[in-house]
């Protein structure tokens, strides 16, 4: 079984180029999506239905940066839902504190102005640690340190969606 | 004999053996039916050169069934047995129905789905779409000189597992062979992409007579990629109808009135609002069967204020699409209005507001559906020369989950994943020794079960012994490209596999859909026999075919004993296929299946291998 990195003829490494996945992800559904399928028997469907909900699991994958690091970590024998249970850095966990603290005010006040800094700040951090885990996986194969980096953007990740409940409550 | 040359899947035939496909666009309000010709879409009208048909079923005393226009002349006379707007009610029950109290049927609360009693027995909305869909199915026979190999059947985007559930039941009892369900909007975005040659991010705007969907889509090279999608499976026209009405009565002071004053005043007042398209204002009269006249003037300004709440449920969708697609509004290039009711000049309004820019109405908001529908059905058909044809990526529009301890949702399969999908994950035991495991699937973004839709309860039985928490029970959900769920369980740790396939519970059993068949047939075994004869031909010829090719194209792959295996299994069932037994050809045709399984499965890894040629093929080697 190849794995998601060959599924799309892509080297295993969290630096990825993002025009090459997409390009290699309409290639191959273009050859076996259930679409070109519809004249074909029952085998033939299903095996297009089967592979082609692979594929699209493994773009899913490579596409987020989280889940990517995930499966480059699982590869290396590290499994980052185990790892959850440590605990975290005191600083880290205070900032969190501190912004899920900003975030409560402004849902508050209904401020989506004060929402939507708060989000480009997220952005901003997430891009940083996107930085460093590239160093960390793909230069340095540090994985420990990697799997922190992950879990750090697990928090930032679940705070995103918690601004978009936010921004959602605003808006009813 | 010499051996014809049959195209691959998805290439062309020769033109004499273009199949006969159409697009459906089964409506709240009009339905229509479509077909590609020399290459062009378009509406098949009926015998009187009318391209809709208004989705309107009328049961007469002994069993006569009149659809479309006569059932719409007469739906003021006879409202209990004249059912408009049906698509409301497929795989809702009663609760779920907005303004029920003020429908003029008389309901039967079935579990899953609510029925109507009709002159002509208790009718599920499954039974009604179909007579619906006969009829399209029918004049597309007429028109086309033959039986139909293949149909795509829209639905709005947002309908979930219940609604798609009954709507392909409707077509699978109106005889019609379903090649795919086709998201409406997704419909429109191909008529649209491909006549405009439109690349780029686009919204398409559905707002039709009972339903709204707003889709996010990527066009590019080809390639129509749903980003997101959201809506409401409950606003519509019908809504805006049924504020006018409660207006008119407010204004002339009127108590509740019996059912058939109210359905003419819902038709007086789609009039009105139709006229106020192109007018300032437009009068809205009616006599009362009391005798009383209502007569009064609708203007623009005052519509406009009594249903602008309406108008404004469409904002939340439109943010939440937007925001899952990851995009802002100055990322979409252009906004493709569908759906008769947005030729209200509010709702034009509201758009443009929002995505500020003007939104698109070059197409027909009417026929837009059926005619991508069509398009779609002539690729699936295969009757598409090789390269001009494109790919759809479409989306769940709702997550779909699982109830876990405490009346808690576990999500499985998150909204706007692309189809099909397929995801696994692993439950345990509670108690001791527990030796079955309950469940529950439901669809819906709420975190309590209760608050989403429940789909399918089973349970998992015989499971060993074994102390909480030790089991582990594998549940898979797959979702395929027409959006419906699947779902198996199995529990692994001891190796003892248990599973279990279900349709969810609203949805009819192949017993029922049987049964409701004889029912339509009276008297006419002959009927059903000579239908089950040619559906399994259909589908024989069909796998005959694709094997055929297969064996042409991809032979190679295959060991001697392989190949010598499957030609055995391709000439018992050309055998029966040269016959008039439906259930040999049945058996033929899935004692071919079975032997050709691992071909497909090699068959469709090579496809993978092949898309990539050209690009770092050393990392393909396994």
């Amino acid at each position: 079984m190849r794995n998601h990195f060959e599924l799309f003829g892509l080297e295993s490494a969290f630096t990825l180029d993002a025009g090459r996945l997409e390009q290699a992800y309409r290639e191959i559904q273009a050859s076996i999506h259930p679409d070109r399928f519809a004249q074909a028997g029952d085998a033939e469907r299903r095996a297009s239905m089967q592979w082609t909900a692979r594929v699209n699991e493994a773009y899913r994958t490579l596409k987020s940066p989280v889940l990517r690091a995930k499966y480059l970590l699982e590869m290396n024998g590290v499994d980052v839902a185990l790892e959850t249970n440590t605990s975290m850095p005191a600083d880290f966990l205070g900032q969190q504190l501190e912004l899920r603290e900003s975030l409560e005010a402004a849902r508050e006040q209904k401020d989506p102005a004060a929402l939507a800094r708060l989000r480009s700040g997220l952005q901003r951090e997430q891009r940083e640690l996107q930085g460093a885990l590239a160093e960390a996986i793909d230069s340095r194969r540090d994985y420990p340190r990697a799997t922190d980096f992950v879990r750090r953007l697990m928090f930032l990740e679940r705070l995103d969606a918690e601004i978009d409940a936010a921004f959602e409550t605003m808006e009813e | 004999m010499a051996l014809l040359q049959i195209s691959e899947p998805g290439q062309s035939p020769a033109p004499h053996e273009q199949r006969r496909a159409v697009g459906i666009d089964l409506g709240t309000t009009n339905s229509l039916v479509a077909t590609v010709r020399s290459g062009v879409a378009t509406i098949l009208p009926d015998g009187q050169g009318r391209p809709l048909l208004p989705s309107i079923v009328r049961y007469r005393p002994g069993n006569r069934i009149e659809v479309g226009y006569p059932a719409q002349a007469h739906q003021s006379e006879d409202p209990k047995n004249t059912v408009v707007s049906v698509k409301r009610f497929m795989g809702r029950g009663r609760r779920d129905v907005p303004y029920v109290e003020n429908l003029p049927y008389d309901f039967v609360d079935a579990p899953g789905m609510l029925q109507i009693c009709t002159v002509a027995g208790v009718k599920s909305p499954v039974e009604i779409s179909a007579e619906i869909l006969k009829v399209l199915r029918e004049r597309a026979e007429l028109s086309l000189a033959g039986e139909l190999s293949g149909a795509v059947i829209t639905v709005p985007a947002y309908f979930d597992d219940a609604q798609r559930q009954a709507t392909k039941d409707a077509a699978t009892l109106a005889g019609l062979p379903v090649l795919r369900l086709l998201n409406e909007p997704t419909a429109a975005a191909i008529a649209y992409g491909l006549e405009n040659a439109a690349e780029g991010i686009y919204a398409v705007f559905d707002l039709g007579g009972g339903t709204f969907d707003i889709s996010i889509l990527k066009l590019s090279r080809g390639v129509f990629e749903v980003l997101a999608t959201n809506g409401n499976a409950a606003l519509g026209g019908d809504d805006f109808d049924q504020r006018l009405v409660c207006w008119a009565l407010e204004q002339a002071n009127l108590p509740p009135l019996e059912p058939r004053d109210m359905r003419m005043l819902h038709v007086k007042a789609r009039e009105a609002k139709e006229a106020l398209t192109s007018h300032g204002e437009a009068p809205f009269t009616a006599r009362l069967s009391s005798g009383e006249f209502v007569d009064m003037t609708l203007d623009t300004e005052t519509f406009c204020s009594i249903t602008q709440h309406l108008v404004q449920k469409t904002l939340g969708p439109m943010r939440k699409a937007l925001r899952d697609a990851g995009l802002e509004v100055k990322d979409v290039k252009g906004v493709v209005m569908v759906g008769g009711a947005t030729r209200m000049p509010h709702i034009q309004r509201a758009v443009r507001d929002f995505f500020r820019r003007d939104p698109l109405n070059n197409l027909d908001p009417d026929k837009v559906v059926a005619l991508g529908a069509a398009m779609q059905a002539d690729v699936l058909a295969g009757n598409q020369p090789t390269g001009g044809d494109w790919l759809l990526l479409d989306v769940i529009p709702l997550s779909l989950g699982i109830e876990t301890m405490g009346g808690l949702v576990e999500r499985i399969i998150p909204r706007n994943s692309t189809i099909p999908t397929a995801r696994a994950q692993e439950f345990t035991t509670f108690k001791d020794g527990q030796a079955a495991m309950s469940i529950h699937a439901v669809q819906g973004e709420r975190e309590l079960v209760s608050d989403c839709r429940s789909l399918a309860r089973f349970e998992l039985r015989g499971i060993p012994p074994m102390v909480a928490g030790a089991a582990r029970v594998l549940v898979t959900f797959q979702v395929d490209a027409d959006g419906l769920l699947s779902i198996t369980a199995k529990e692994k740790s001891t190796g003892v596999e248990a599973s279990v396939a279900v349709k969810p519970s609203y949805g009819l059993t192949d017993s029922d859909i049987e049964r409701m068949l004889r029912d339509s047939f009276e008297h006419a075994r002959d009927d059903m026999q000579a239908r089950a004869l040619h559906e399994s031909r259909v589908d024989g010829e069909r796998l005959a075919d694709a094997v055929r090719a297969a064996l042409a194209g991809d032979g190679q792959m295959l060991s001697p004993e392989e190949r010598t295996s499957i030609e055995a299994q391709l000439g018992a069932l050309r055998k029966a296929l040269s016959g008039s037994d439906h259930r040999a050809i049945k058996q033929a045709s899935e004692a071919l299946n079975r032997a050709t399984e691992d071909f497909a499965a090699r068959r469709m890894d090579a496809n993978v291998r092949r898309a990539l040629t050209g690009r770092s093929i050393a990392n393909l080697e396994t």
